[in-house]
């Protein structure tokens, strides 16, 4: 970078000026180039005047939101229909499990006791002891992304769903007034909106594609459809946050969400499934650690190898 | 051209070639091919499979049914005249030491 009249990270130079490219010394990458830490230049202490605990909770149901839909859509790592989907879905997943270590992190950091003690010396990360080392209950996700998927539709409903709903409270959440959680979100925003795109062209490609597909599509949105309501609910997790000027009551964004969702519905010829939310059990849905069966399922197979080595270093 | 003929249903998606333009290229080069349905999904895929480790800042995608190819069997007629043109390499210039790139 020798010279400052050109602005290396504004991409629309670079789209613009094939010449920018040239300014860079990066031939030491035989193919690709630098990476950049998304927490560069980021005020890392907790602000004096925010409840830490308040903090690290709501980052850590983010965070935990991302961890399990990561790990959900890795299962289709040499399954999904064609090598370019299979990327393409490793993709997603690499940029969820991405989010989910910086919000983990950070969750440990603002409130170091949410992480689970390890045995002394342990060279384990506070993240990864929080990834690794805690049982379901203990997880704040939203139910949507716990179920295993049936067939590709599943896969395709959910990313659409889960990031109409994620970009529409991240693009809030950047301006939170913890810096750690802003910059997460000015950084998740773009993925986000990948995966939305990518979501919804394969949800209208299947839905105006053969019956076979239109019908399964159908079948899987029915299936995800009850967990929709649980991602608007105002939890006391989430309303605390957003008290603390930290974190974004999902319930305040609802509607402009539901407005993108229904254009790919319009867009699809597919109609709202009128069919009624999951209930809480005993008031308690995902936020609270009230999980279906289908999470400690994954969490076993998740965690077996990490929990036989406490002490090992990866 | 049977293979590519529009009008026969294909049990696969068709076939792409992908160009991708690096930060510090000046055109776009070819990095390879990918199936996909159509032109929208064909850009996403090699958006995904191509430029996964910050290689690119634009891409382009064609039909390789598109591409028109020079037949090896042309070779001696097509490019054999050119190797004794010595004359048409700019080769008698002295250069300014202040001009790069060259």
């Amino acid at each position: 970078m020798t010279d400052p009249t050109i602005d290396l990270h504004d991409v629309d130079s670079e789209h613009d000026s094939a010449y920018a490219g040239l300014q860079v010394n990066d031939s030491h990458w035989a193919f690709g180039t630098s990476f950049e830490d998304p927490l560069a230049g980021v005020d890392t202490t907790v602000p004096d005047d925010v409840d830490a605990a308040v903090l690290g909770r709501y980052a850590m149901a983010l965070g935990d939101d991302a961890l399990v839909l990561s790990q959900r859509i890795s299962e289709w790592c040499s399954r999904a229909p064609d090598l370019e989907d299979d990327i393409a879905l490793a993709n997603v997943a690499l940029d969820l499990l991405g989010q989910a270590r910086l919000l983990l992190a950070r969750a440990a950091k603002a409130d170091p006791s949410l992480a689970p003690v390890l045995p002394e010396g342990s060279p384990v990360p506070p993240e990864d002891a929080l990834a690794y080392f805690r049982d379901a209950h203990e997880l704040l996700n939203v139910r949507l992304v716990e179920a295993a998927d049936e067939d590709f539709a599943d896969a395709v409903v959910r990313i659409l769903l889960f990031s109409v709903w994620r970009l529409e409270v991240w693009q809030r959440l950047v301006a939170s007034r913890d810096a750690v959680l802003a910059a997460v979100a000015a950084k998740g925003v773009k993925e986000l909106t990948y995966h939305r795109d990518y979501a919804a062209r394969w949800f209208v490609t299947l839905a105006l594609g053969t019956t076979e597909s239109r019908g399964r599509l159908e079948a899987a949105l029915l299936r995800a459809w009850p967990l929709w309501p649980e991602l608007w609910a105002a939890h006391p997790i989430d309303v605390a946050a957003s008290r603390q000027g930290v974190g974004v009551d999902p319930s305040t964004v609802r509607e402009s969400a539901e407005e993108v969702l229904d254009r790919v519905l319009a867009t699809a010829e597919v109609a709202r499934p009128e069919v009624p939310g999951l209930a809480a059990v005993a008031g308690r849905t995902g936020r609270d650690g009230l999980h279906t069966e289908a999470l400690s399922r994954m969490l076993a197979e998740m965690q077996s190898v990490a929990r036989a080595h406490p002490e090992g270093a990866w | 051209m049977t293979e590519h003929d529009e009008a026969r249903p294909r049990a696969g998606w068709p076939l792409y070639e992908v160009f991708v333009r690096g930060k510090r290229g000046l055109n776009h080069v070819h990095v390879g091919s990918l199936h996909a349905a159509d032109d929208q999904m064909a850009l996403r895929h090699a958006r995904d499979v191509y430029t996964r480790r910050n290689e690119g800042v634009s891409i382009w995608v064609v039909r390789s049914a598109a591409i028109v190819a020079s037949s090896p069997d042309e070779k001696d007629s097509f490019f054999e005249p050119s190797g004794d043109k010595v004359y048409r390499h700019p080769t008698f210039y002295d250069i300014p030491d202040d001009v790069p790139h060259m």
